[in-house]
């Protein structure tokens, strides 16, 4: 009975939705009440520096430093962190193009870097950070938020903000759409083969 | 993007991601103390410079090893080129030994050419690093980055290219590079260093520098190669340098926006004044420091993407 309802909700292709643009926006607030809390950043921290990985990542950073300064007044410093070029399967994808990697002018040593991504799958794209960050300086700790994790792990990484839990299987795939790269904000998961 | 020997082989879209890329590398690299990236870990790059140089060797050598590949450096004169073993022997002893990618300078046009044929089914890539009087793609690309860096977009920009053109690899790069990215290019030389058939590369040709110089929004000098002379092209080096040497008046002329750039080696006093090439609007030191980043640019198009199957 579930399966059927779950093929109900499943467009002619293959796409269904998991969050609405509205879900999305909930989820980010959350996210944000959650960083404030956990590193207690209205208490005085100020050691906080968000870095997004692109393309999503920076968007979402750039949202939750947003929602963090209206909820907490506190204006965090957000970054980019580009981790093409330390990917371990670089040689298996087509190439793809570099982003920049913009920093804070304060740099990354001694702070708590929350790294943002929109989706933790196998967990390469974060360790592949992990050796990027060191290469910029030696943060006092490194956590991690993402927008959906989808499971599937074949590194031990862990994300310390999670908006949703998505079991997926691994012939599906889930696409986070956000405003600034994308048409609008949503999630959805697709069939292999689909759009 | 399976070789790089010619920058007649690349379309806009490539060409601009490859300078895209070399500035995305130069910023990522900037005000860092350790300037190393592990994208070409386990991978091997190998130069085999059958000519001397300093920068471009170099540049490719750092380049390589900032990206962490293994980078062998191999010279004619130390090799078994020297025991009279041929080109095409080594590149596949080379190939052989393991590597990914070779690097080639030789005095003879078409040597890259004929090299990426032999190396294809071994599924080693080929960079062409100046071959003879034909092409240096490499080059071509720096000073692309450079101008962009000065000028912003080249598209509709007007850039002079004096001097020995008849020897120069990189003035034919260069016109194929510069036009492909949408800037107007005039050669600019005596009669006799003009080549035969460079009204058909797609520049105007001029043999007085003067009347040329207030239209410019660059000016890439070349180097009079005299070891590759057999014969007198002009009467006399003094006399080249007062036709067409980049002299202080002649700074004067320039657009106050405009660029100077020499590819290097500089003949100072000859093709170009002391004075000149020491002087803010020459961008000499910073074509060198460019090569290094479109190098590494070069190198994570043809090393990184996708495993090649032969």
């Amino acid at each position: 009975m579930a399966s059927r309802q779950a093929a109900d909700a499943t467009d002619p292709a293959g796409q269904r939705e998991l969050l609405s643009a509205g879900d999305v926006a909930r989820t980010i607030a959350r996210i944000a009440h959650q960083i404030i809390e956990k590193t207690a950043l209205d208490t005085g921290n100020s050691d906080v520096v968000l870095l997004g990985i692109p393309t999503r990542g920076t968007s979402l950073a750039h949202r939750l430093a947003a929602k963090i300064s209206e909820f907490s007044g506190v204006t965090v410093p957000t970054g980019t962190l580009d981790i093409t070029l330390y990917r371990d399967d670089l040689r298996h994808r087509p190439n793809r193009p570099l982003e920049p990697t913009s920093l804070p002018a304060r740099g990354i040593d001694n702070t708590l870097v929350v790294l943002v991504d929109d989706v933790l799958f196998s967990g390469r794209t974060v360790r592949a950070a992990l050796d990027a960050l060191r290469d910029q300086g030696r943060p006092r700790a490194v956590q991690l938020a993402v927008l959906v994790d989808r499971g599937h792990r074949e590194l031990p990484i862990r994300a310390d903000y999670v908006g949703k839990n998505i079991p997926t299987s691994r012939s599906e795939d889930v696409a986070v759409r956000l405003a600034e790269t994308d048409d609008a904000d949503c999630v959805v998961l697709r069939r292999e083969g689909g759009e | 993007m399976r070789h790089l020997l010619s920058t007649e082989d690349l379309d806009v879209a490539t060409a601009t991601s490859l300078l895209d890329t070399a500035d995305t590398l130069k910023q990522t690299l900037l005000g860092r103390e350790v300037k190393k990236l592990p994208t070409l870990r386990g991978r091997t790059v190998v130069t085999l410079f059958y000519e001397n140089s300093t920068r471009t060797r170099v540049s490719f050598e750092v380049a390589g090893k900032w990206m962490s590949a293994d980078v062998i450096n191999v010279s004619a004169s130390s090799s078994s080129v020297g025991k009279g073993e041929s080109l095409r022997d080594t590149a596949l002893t080379l190939a052989a030994a393991g590597a990914d990618c070779v690097i080639i300078r030789h005095p003879a046009s078409g040597s890259a050419h004929r090299l990426a044929g032999w190396l294809d089914e071994a599924g080693t890539q080929v960079i062409n690093a100046g071959d003879g009087m034909h092409e240096h793609p490499t080059q071509a690309l720096l000073d692309a980055a450079t101008l962009r860096e000065r000028l912003g977009e080249l598209a509709g920009r007007r850039i002079a290219i004096v001097g020995d053109l008849l020897h120069s690899r990189v003035a034919r790069s260069n016109v194929h590079l510069l036009r492909t990215l949408g800037a107007e290019v005039v050669l600019v030389a005596p009669p006799t260093l003009v080549p035969a058939g460079a009204q058909h590369w797609g520049a105007e040709v001029r043999h007085e520098l003067d009347p040329e110089l207030p239209k410019l929004d660059a000016v890439m000098m070349l180097r009079v190669q005299a070891e590759r002379m057999h014969g007198g092209f002009f009467p006399s080096a003094r006399e080249y340098s007062i036709a067409y040497g980049l002299n202080e008046a002649r700074l004067g002329m320039l657009p106050e926006h405009a660029v100077v750039l020499h590819p290097g080696p500089m003949l100072r006093g000859m093709e170009i004044a002391p004075a000149v090439a020491d002087s803010p609007r020459a961008a000499i030191t910073q074509q060198v420091s460019n090569g290094v980043h479109v190098r590494m640019a070069v190198l994570y198009h043809l090393l990184a993407g996708e495993e090649i199957t032969a």
